[in-house]
């Protein structure tokens, strides 16, 4: 009997059987809702906390492995657990623990896939995610990332009734696959020839600079179609809005960072070399990525949209951070590439912990409002207390705003821009403040977006009567949004905990990190480089605030009074307000569209002035569709025609195909 | 921190505060005063902002039947934001414990929480004005602010730190000289800040017609001691910026780390800068006219342009 004590591995095994028995509970039972609602969902939840709380530890812990008995006959599954995917597989079980919460108040009676079958299909979607992280070998990495893939394509499409979202989970499944295919012959360069697929015989692989650079480009052609970069962001947009909100706060807050959490493994992990001019070509992506998805978001009307859209932008600046530091780390600057590296692992954090929060939020709206449209919501604080000031916390947070999450990242992002004087290249060192620019305006443009999103959604008048009698969340929503939002305060708050956190991997990537400047500093300040340098505190910052907030509030109070009147809004005299006159979703778009006009595909309908019926509408679509997709598809359509033109659909026609070919083939011998 | 937490870098600290509460809204008074003589007008008394502000705290406040605690909130929140940007501008002193909590990407940080919650509170009313204002208000916040940190980038660029007290310490410890990069970047500044602060050119803090107000027109639905909490984090605002203009162009006469006696010639060496400055401020007012605000987005490129521009100086001739 081992009486040692059971390994980081070991318990996350074990947590990945509980899912799988979750998730065959939920099947014995397809349409018990209560038992699948009630008692499953919270028990996913709290393994998931379990799953955080293991990784936390096997953060620290030295890699370990394990072989599965599982796969092929000679090729077992190979597993291996170490910084990385402890980071990853932390921000799992953290962000989907607020998920499944969540969701055991979500999913209602009678929606599409029985709630059994859901259960099932979102336990083996948790799992094949955990397992794409846990996987050492290029066989079960596949194999774990279509489970992945097949489980989400199920999820998105659970309501398959309606024809939209078949479209946008084809897509979704297209675009998936074509990823995929990239990623396998990623993964077959770097075998060189050798025959051995687990990872430790890839790591060591001597490749040449032409298959090296052949690898990373298809790992970040076949991961950036699962994380959305640009051009083969089109899925997101469409199956994000299609999914029920929490598989689409799973598939954005996590699943895009399986993507990102592969481009590292096969970037920094299993390629022995990185080029500069990788680095410069993923900042570029990434810019234009982030560039596009926030300007796109801007002139969403969709609420489901516009955040999938912003997920494209955070996705942006996740990349960018990893060129920063690959251009680093091809310099030979470790130190600089572990800053970079930390902010683009700290922001996949943050990332996963406030569009998840702004997910469910729209999920709880859609319930109590059946609306996804923001032409027709509003006022909603009032009407959904937890919900609104759940969904404030993920807008401040997702805007950048200190002290919450997003600002550090992005803080720590812009502090690695600074350090550029040191390249030896003069060229790069012109390009990467500019790129900063970008990524400041970025940072910017997400503000408006959420300022959009929050106003049009929670703040001033509802713009349909029947919102009035929306609801606010149940009490399992709201233990799921309150999770994640005190994560986002958490993280934003204590960043020097967190970057010790993502110590151990900067260290294993790239062979340098923050923690030890950071512990020098004090728990209470931020100063990855020095203090001198730059630093940051957002408990300070918070505290002063509040004070001077209170301060005043107290002083205002005593010096001169309280007193205080309700009426009628003033809006300078006019006394007939409606909630029509509100500024709407598109008018709120109106200055992005004409600023960044050249992005858009715009058809606008405006009425004449003598339209006694006028109707104004405005069409926005993506280049991208029209430049990329539609003339493969209609290239593709084509070929298939001609193909066609030999199916004839009669036997004799194809036993005289069958007959030339045996002609050809004699032929062929005979010579 | 530790080091950080002496008698003097209190003192300083305090001192600062008090000057920058207290005394923004004189700022505001001798702009207004100095425009009206500019225009020949007969000018408003220099401490008319003080009456104001006291009048408006008597008041009782008049809120909209349906507005949310967000929109009674905002004031407070956006005077807490401005309160600690003047608390770690390097004004008076560089010797400042608050300064190590936020440094000047965080300040650009900061200003965005304000501008954030204004336009919020703004939306919650859901009149028109209001709605319209926000979205103003965000336009022009999203085009300003990529360029302010170009500027800022700039100077951390010639002096190595976020930190502004750190760069206040090393630019005025140069040799008086001309530096290209940085008149680039000052004119970029003043582009900025004029956006920031509402004024002519891109908005005018005197106007009476909603259809062209920015700023004004987010807080029509305000009164009593709200929006006088408002006009005074409007002044820290403006007192704000004009010290980081200071503090980045003009740092000479800031009192350094253990010098506290510097800090009495420091208050009116920074005393006679902001008479200039609120001189020039007024002189550019009156002698611009209010732009269409599609020509706003032109102007603010015209800024990230300039930034850039220094910044690319900077790094071709090293200077």
């Amino acid at each position: 009997m081992n009486i040692a004590p059971l390994l980081p591995i070991d318990w996350i095994l074990a947590i990945v059987v509980l899912w799988l028995l979750l998730g065959a509970a939920g099947v014995v039972r397809p349409h018990g809702f209560f038992f699948v609602a009630r008692v499953l969902f919270p028990a996913s939840a709290v393994v998931s906390v379990l799953l955080a709380v293991v990784a936390l530890v096997a953060c620290f812990d030295g890699a370990q492995v394990a072989v599965l008995p599982l796969g092929l006959p000679q090729l077992p599954f190979h597993l291996r657990l170490d910084a990385l995917s402890a980071f990853f597989l932390f921000l799992l079980g953290a962000a989907s623990a607020g998920v499944s919460a969540f969701g055991a108040g979500y999913f209602r009676r009678g929606e599409g896939t029985p709630p059994g079958l859901l259960c099932l299909q979102y336990h083996v979607f948790l799992v094949g995610m955990a397992m794409v992280l846990l996987a050492d070998d290029a066989y079960a990495f596949m194999v774990m990332w279509e489970v992945m893939a097949l489980s989400s394509f199920f999820l998105v499409t659970a309501n398959h009734r309606v024809a939209e979202i078949r479209r946008a989970g084809y897509l979704y499944l297209l675009l998936a696959h074509i990823g995929a295919l990239a990623i396998l012959l990623c993964f077959g360069v770097l075998q060189a020839n050798t025959g051995d697929y687990t990872f430790a015989n890839l790591r060591t692989q001597q490749l040449s600079t032409f298959w090296s650079s052949t690898a990373f480009l298809l790992a970040l052609g076949g991961f950036g179609a699962k994380a959305g970069l640009l051009p083969l962001h089109v899925w997101l947009p469409e199956a994000h809005p299609a999914a029920p909100s929490p598989v689409s706060a799973l598939l954005s807050g996590v699943m895009l960072k399986t993507a990102i959490y592969g481009l590292l493994r096969v970037t920094f992990d299993l390629l022995h070399v990185q080029l500069w001019w990788w680095g410069v070509l993923a900042l570029a992506i990434g810019l234009a990525t982030a560039l596009y998805g926030v300007i796109f978001s801007a002139v969403q009307t969709d609420m489901k949209r516009l955040l999938a859209y912003s997920s494209i932008e955070n996705i942006g600046l996740v990349l960018v951070g990893i060129g920063l530091a690959v251009l680093f780390n091809a310099y030979a600057l470790p130190a600089l590439a572990a800053l970079a590296l930390t902010a683009a692992l700290y922001h996949c954090l943050n990332h996963a912990f406030f569009k998840c929060l702004l997910f469910l939020g729209t999920g709880a709206v859609l319930h109590a409002t059946s609306e996804r449209n923001l032409g027709r919501l509003g006022g909603l604080l009032r009407r959904m207390p937890w919900v609104g000031w759940a969904a404030l916390v993920g807008v401040l947070a997702s805007s950048g705003l200190p002290p919450l999450n997003g600002f550090v990242s992005e803080w720590l992002l812009l502090q690695s821009f600074l350090f550029t004087l040191g390249l030896p290249s003069t060229f790069v060192n012109m390009l990467v403040p500019v790129v900063a620019g970008g990524v400041a305006l970025v940072a910017a443009l997400a503000g408006y977006t959420m300022v959009k999103f929050y106003g049009v959604i929670f703040l001033g008048q509802p713009r349909e009567e029947r919102l009035a009698r929306a609801h606010d969340a149940g009490a399992w929503e709201r233990v799921g949004l309150s999770w994640l939002a005190c994560g986002c305060v958490l993280l934003g708050l204590l960043p020097a905990q967190v970057i010790v956190l993502i110590d151990n991997v900067t260290h294993a990537l790239v062979g340098a990190g923050l923690a030890a400047t950071v512990r020098a500093n004090g728990w209470l300040l931020l100063a990855p480089v020095s203090l001198e340098r730059a630093s940051y505190s957002p408990l300070i910052f918070l505290f002063v605030v509040a004070a001077s907030l209170l301060l005043v509030y107290a002083m205002v109070r005593r010096l001169y009074h309280g007193r205080l009147r309700r009426a009628a809004p003033w809006d300078c005299g006019f006394p007939r307000l409606t909630p029509r006159m509100q500024d709407t979703a598109e008018g709120f778009g109106q200055p992005i569209r004409q600023v960044f006009e050249p992005f858009f595909r715009m058809h606008r309908e405006l009425p004449s002035a003598s339209d006694a019926m006028p109707r104004y509408r405005v069409v926005v679509e993506d280049h991208f569709w029209f430049w990329i997709y539609t003339p493969i598809a209609r290239l593709v359509e084509n070929v298939a025609r001609l193909i066609g033109l030999l199916q004839r659909g009669r036997i004799a026609t194809y036993l005289l195909y069958s007959f030339a070919t045996l002609l050809l083939m004699l032929l062929w011998v005979r010579r | 921190m530790g080091a950080a937490l002496n008698w003097s870098g209190l003192l300083s600290q305090l001192l600062e505060i008090t000057l920058a509460v207290l005394g923004a809204p004189l700022l505001t008074g001798w702009v207004n005063q100095c425009r009206a003589w500019l225009q020949n007008k007969s000018a408003p008394p220099l401490l008319l902002p003080y009456r104001t502000l006291h009048k408006l705290f008597n008041k009782e406040s008049v809120v909209a039947t349906h507005a949310s605690p967000l929109f009674r909130a905002t004031p407070y929140v956006v005077f807490g934001c401005m309160a600690l940007a003047c608390a770690v501008v390097p004004s008076l002193s560089t010797d400042l414990p608050l300064a190590s909590a936020a440094d000047a990407i965080a300040l650009v940080g900061l200003f965005a929480v304000a501008r954030v919650f204004i336009a919020l509170g703004a939306f919650d009313i859901g009149t028109a004005f209001g709605t319209l204002g926000a979205r103003r208000e965000m336009l022009v916040g999203f085009l300003a602010e990529p360029a302010l940190l170009m500027v800022l980038f700039t100077s951390f660029l010639i002096s190595g730190s976020t930190s502004l007290a750190t760069i206040v310490e090393n630019l005025a410890g140069r040799e008086l000289a001309i530096y290209p990069a940085l008149a680039f970047a000052g004119v970029a500044f003043t582009m900025v800040s004029l956006a920031e602060n509402a004024r002519v050119p891109v908005d005018n803090p005197a106007t009476h017609l909603e259809l062209t107000m920015i700023h004004e027109a987010m807080i029509l639905e305000y009164s009593g001691r709200h929006l006088a909490l408002i006009e005074w984090a409007a002044s820290l605002k403006l007192f704000a910026y004009s010290c980081i203009g200071l503090a980045l162009f003009f740092p000479w006469g800031v009192a350094r780390a253990g010098a506290p006696l510097d800090l009495f010639l420091a208050l009116p060496v920074l005393i006679v800068k902001l008479a200039l400055g609120g001189a020039l401020l007024a002189l550019i007012e009156t002698a611009s006219a209010k732009m269409r605000i599609f020509r706003v987005p032109e102007f603010l490129a015209g800024a990230f342009l300039l930034a850039v521009i220094g910044m690319l100086v900077h790094l071709l001739l090293g200077a």
